[in-house]
């Protein structure tokens, strides 16, 4: 009757919520009628609501309203009513995080939670431990326990679900609730079962063996709770995953049997285990596919998005066992949800063969405009693969992405699809104009600043080496006119690499660099003059090293190297040399980023490994007695020099500085019951080495990492004995073998360290301790070490820079080498620099191939080395030509690879 | 001089929001939810509740609220994946329901707390899912929703345990039960306001009501 009448009024209001435009200082002021007594229920419980309601729509609310409107609430306990109770409960959660002095409740709460009324009592706790601090836990702690294993399944899950909350910051405590929480696993009802298993896990984590225990009890006696089998899947497949199993293990077993569990929910969760999992074959897939393949003919839309969302992983590392799904996968390309239409498609891209891509790309483009840009990046990056994959089709892939470069989008989106063309213009020759073309279109109408500025350095590499360079100048010298200066800045970059490189455009593009000397921004008119000077100079060296191949430093050192100068003024000049060098991201990560690329895609990795660098510089610096080397020219990887399981386990990093190296080991000691003094590594020295001084880790207790040092200087520098410069070519080479052994060499080393026994529980040691030593596997300095990688984005232009005068060449048979690849991997990895161009990859079905690698050698000489490859029935031939600023290098480097 | 190098490196410090879809494994956890939310058919929030830090301000969690409003009030679909997340959802005339999970929870889980919760609803408003019923008892859809989940555990996945917990009160007696009198008094009170049509058409609704 009540809610007819308000109703009417409402409607003569012409407003449908009665919670709409409530003031929150009024409906505080009306929580005062809490105070009133005798307690009308009904008008409380309306003016409570309208409180959760304000809370709910995101109101903040002062600490001193809460604490007042709080107090008020507590008076409502003196009402019996069911609903009111509840909503006090509430209330009580929402406020205990603003209000003050919140524990006041926790008796009247500890009242309901014991009391009769069962309908109270799971609330009741839920909000006590929601009021709880730490220190109150210890007097709740016993009716906690017994409310988990109390009868109502409510009250049970209650107190295992906050246990599960306060566990997030007190683990002690909940510790020792472990056998309540077993007991409640064995509940005959389904929530507290997944309640209890959850809590039970949570305690056990840390402690694998529990782990495996826990999952192996409770994988044999059925489980009643689909939620609960959820989580023991879960767990079952990180074990999987930690110990680097794979289905031999009796977790995966597991798992498979639970593709046969009567509930859909756990079939797909343990599918979708299968499917994460690393080590699985497409045999152990297969089960899994095929109850996927089952639910993409569901009726019901999450089923099928669920199934074919997880084909689509599948897919990406084993197509071949997705193949048989390739029938259901079709019906779903046109599913009303076009989240599953686009996974669908995605899927069969990467499934499908090259005569299916026309077909589903048209399909596809009928609903793009539909989707969400995170799907739309997922065809984005199928067509990523699919470009790679069939490189023919690049004409069909890139129309539909020049399609989509013109459609709305987010940066995100659009960043995704300029990576995809940039990727395929570099992997593939023929598409490289249609590429270039869609791209310089693109940055017609671009509002994104770094995509244009990326696409104009693209632009700048590329460019001028196509066959007409000057179709491009139009579109760059467009973005000086229009544009903001971080993109103008850009242009003019990118026009003066055209003008360096093609001798006819160089007139012109001095003309247009004339011009931008008139821009409003610092920035451009600066790069426009440099470059208009460099260019008029005509010396192909000169603009080889300031426009094609620019600076070779790492930013982050650079400017600690400049504000290190400037804090100290000296009378020398600043010498650029002593800036590290940006180091070259390890080879594994270029497989998505193409080094060399525009940069703004890659100084994530660029930071990442100059911070590395710097790391090392200023953990070395640390040490006194190494702080005058001068500045660190490369460290290595670390290396093992014992097997991980042994008694003291060691690795080694080289640090390689120009006149010294410095080893430095990384001890753990992982024996217990022992304590090291003094621990030093004593190393045999190669011949020309010596060492210098060793510096002792003063103490390594158990577990606890210590470093030791052992400063190497090397031998008296070929490079550096001007003295040598004068021999003629005939003696260099008579003495080359010198050279290679000066700077490479082997080192036994041995562990001597002072070792006091200790107690393994207090770690006392006993006052006496004896000498003991450790042999430790020999370290190798290689000519890698003496070299760092540097990426020149213009190969050709930096090898007419160095010139001829140093210039070796040899030729090799590498009979033991039986492809190409197998060849350009192991010369890299001997000699130490850096592919440039790509070089490193080899076109398919080529049998004669040119590596072009860059670097610098230790005292800061560029060095270029090219390897003429040709495959022949005997093994690969090698002509290797090095060029370097130093005689000596190039020398070295001819050398290495023998 | 390579000037494109160092304003990179400056760009990526403004950070741009990264898009999981990769999935992966889940670190096991009972926690599975990360909001459960009703909007109106405006996209304006009747309820809401976010269990994690994934959108830690009132602002925010608005701006997620009309996004995914926007993506999702045409296409009946059921199932999307919104900035990242997993958000299965269900409508009905001026409501939608929305439970949202991380990219690699089990969709199926999600699902199931979403039916649970609509079915509770629906049940305490007597299958008369609309804003106005909504509304009319919001004291117990919020407790309908505290007994769902608490704080991202799945606290209760059946509707029927759910409603009974609630324990919303009886006092809305159907039409068939009251008596003559209370009648006559709920029309009595639109006769005396109304006209002569509406009058007449009063009587016949009491007619209607008392022939039934």
């Amino acid at each position: 009757m009540l809610s007819l009448k308000r109703d009417k009024k409402e409607e003569e209001d012409g407003g449908g919520n009665p919670f709409n435009n409530l003031e929150k200082s009024t409906v505080l002021q009306e929580a005062r009628t809490f105070n009133e007594t005798p307690i009308n229920p009904r008008k409380c419980g309306n003016i409570l609501t309208k409180v959760l309601y304000i809370i709910n729509q995101g109101e903040s609310i002062g600490q001193t309203e809460a604490t007042e409107a709080f107090f008020a609430m507590t008076k409502l306990f003196q009402s019996k009513d069911p609903i009111l109770r509840r909503l006090v409960y509430l209330g009580i959660k929402e406020m205990s995080k603003i209000a003050q002095d919140v524990i006041i409740v926790t008796s009247s709460l500890m009242k309901d939670m014991t009391g009769k009324e069962d309908q109270f009592r799971g609330p009741a706790i839920r909000a006590l431990c929601s009021v709880t601090d730490h220190s109150m836990l210890q007097s709740i702690e016993r009716y906690m326990k017994q409310a988990i294993v109390d009868k109502v399944p409510a009250v049970s899950s209650a107190a295992l679900v906050s246990a599960l909350h306060l566990g997030k910051g007190s683990q002690e405590v909940i510790k020792r609730w472990v056998n309540e929480a077993q007991e409640a696993v064995n509940s005959d009802n389904v929530m507290v079962q997944f309640h209890a298993l959850g809590l039970l896990y949570h305690i056990r984590k840390t402690d694998k063996l529990a782990v495996n225990k826990l999952v192996s009890k409770f994988s044999k006696q059925s489980l009643k709770s689909p939620y609960a089998y959820c989580l023991l899947i879960r767990i079952a497949a990180k074990l999987i995953e930690e110990e680097d199993a794979g289905s031999e293990s009796p977790m995966f077993d597991f798992i498979e049997s639970c593709l046969r569990h009567k509930s859909e929910m756990v079939i797909y969760e343990a599918a979708h285990a299968i499917v994460q999992l690393k080590n699985t074959t497409a045999k152990d897939l297969a089960p899994a596919v095929s109850v996927l393949q089952l639910f993409c003919s569901s009726p019901k839309p999450t089923l099928r998005f669920a199934a074919v969302r997880t084909l689509n992983k599948v897919a990406i590392k084993h197509p071949a066992a997705v193949t048989a799904c390739n029938l259901d996968l079709e019906n779903l390309i046109t599913d009303v949800n076009r989240s599953i239409a686009t996974l669908a498609i995605t899927t069969l891209l990467k499934t499908g063969n090259e005569s299916s891509v026309d077909r589903l790309m048209k399909q596809i483009s009928t609903f793009m405009s539909e989707i969400s840009d995170e799907f739309k990046i997922v065809v984005v990056q199928a067509i990523r693969s699919l470009c790679s994959k069939f490189p023919r089709k690049h004409n069909v892939l890139m129309t539909f992405l020049a399609q989509m470069l013109r459609d709305e989008g987010g940066f995100d989106y659009k960043k995704e699809i300029v990576d995809c063309i940039i990727t395929t213009i570099e992997d593939n020759v023929e598409a490289k104009e249609a590429g270039l073309a869609h791209l310089c279109e693109f940055i017609e109408d671009c509002e994104h600043t770094v995509l244009a500025t990326k696409i104009l350095h693209l632009l700048g590499r590329e460019g001028p080496r196509t066959p007409s360079p000057s179709k491009y100048i139009r579109f760059i010298y467009n973005r000086v006119i229009l544009e903001n200066a971080a993109v103008r800045a850009a242009a003019v970059s990118a026009i003066a690499k055209f003008g360096a490189h093609c001798d006819d455009l160089l007139n012109s593009c001095v003309v247009l660099l004339e011009r931008c000397q008139l821009d409003t921004d610092d920035e451009v008119r600066d790069r426009a003059t440099f470059y208009v000077n460099v260019l008029k100079q005509k010396q192909k060296a000169l603009s080889s090293a300031y426009i094609l191949n620019g600076l070779q430093v790492s930013v982050v050192g650079l400017e600690r190297a400049l504000h290190q100068y400037t804090l100290e003024p000296s009378e020398a000049p600043f010498d650029l040399k002593s800036v590290p060098l940006a180091t070259q991201p390890i080879a594994e990560q270029k497989v998505r980023d193409v080094p060399g690329e525009v940069p703004s895609s890659k100084p994530t990795q660029d930071k990442v490994a100059a911070s590395r660098q710097d790391v090392y510089q200023e953990q070395l610096a640390q040490v006194p007695e190494l702080a005058n080397l001068g500045a660190l020219f490369k460290s290595s990887s670390p290396v093992e020099v014992t097997e991980s399981e042994t008694e003291y386990y060691v690795q080694c990093i080289k640090h390689t500085f120009n006149n010294y190296i410095v080893f430095q080991f990384d001890c753990t000691n992982t024996l217990n019951d022992q304590q090291l003094e003094r621990v030093t590594v004593e190393m045999e020295p190669a011949e020309g080495f010596e060492v210098i001084k060793y510096i002792p880790c003063p103490l390594l207790t158990y577990n606890k990492p210590g470093t030791t040092y052992t400063l190497v200087r090397l031998p008296s520098e070929p490079t550096q004995d001007t003295s040598r410069k004068h021999l003629s070519d005939q003696v260099i080479i008579c003495s080359s073998n010198l050279f290679t052994s000066l700077v490479t060499g082997t080192f036994a080393c041995v562990l001597k360290f002072l070792v006091k026994d200790c107690d393994p529980q207090t770690g006392e040691p006993d006052e006496d301790g004896y000498d003991d030593e450790y042999v430790l596997e020999d370290v190798e300095v290689s000519v890698a070490d003496h070299v760092q990688k540097v990426m020149k984005p213009n190969f050709a232009a930096s090898w007419e820079e160095v010139g001829p005068e140093n210039e070796l060449e040899d030729t090799y048979a590498l009979s033991n080498m039986s492809t190409l690849e197998e060849a350009i991997t192991n010369i890299i990895q001997y000699i130490g620099l850096q592919p440039c161009e790509r070089s490193d990859k080899v076109p398919e079905g080529k049998s004669a191939h040119t590596l072009y690698l860059a670097g610098v050698f230790r005292g800061g000489h560029d060095a270029l080395v090219r390897a003429k490859l040709a495959l022949d029935t005997s093994g690969v031939t090698m002509q290797l030509t090095v060029r370097s600023t130093d005689p000596h290098v190039s020398e070295v480097l001819a050398t290495a690879v023998a | 001089m390579n000037f494109n190098l160092l304003r990179a490196s400056i760009d990526t410090r403004r950070h741009v929001k990264t898009i999981n879809m990769d999935g992966g494994l889940l670190e096991p956890s009972p926690y599975s939810i990360k909001a459960i939310t009703i909007l109106d058919n405006d996209g304006n929030r009747l309820l809401a509740k976010y269990y994690d830090e994934t959108f830690p301000t009132a602002k925010e969690q608005k701006a997620f609220e009309k996004n995914l409003f926007n993506k999702t009030h045409r296409a009946n679909a059921e199932i999307i994946m919104f900035e990242g997340l997993t958000c299965v959802y269900k409508s009905n005339v001026d409501l939608f329901f929305y439970v949202v999970g991380s990219s690699m929870e089990n969709e199926l889980i999600l699902a199931s707390v979403l039916h649970a919760f609509y079915d509770s609803i629906s049940q305490i408003l007597r299958k008369n899912v609309e804003k106005r019923a909504l509304l009319d008892n919001l004291d117990a859809v919020f407790l309908a929703a505290d007994e769902l989940c608490d704080q991202g555990i799945i606290l209760e996945a059946d509707s029927n345990a759910i409603v009974q917990k609630v324990a919303i009160r009886n006092e809305d007696i159907p039409l068939g039960e009251q008596t003559m009198a209370q009648i006559t008094a709920k029309y009595g009170q639109q006769v005396s306001a109304a006209t002569d049509r509406v009058l007449q058409s009063a009587k016949d609704q009491i007619k209607w009501s008392l022939l039934k």
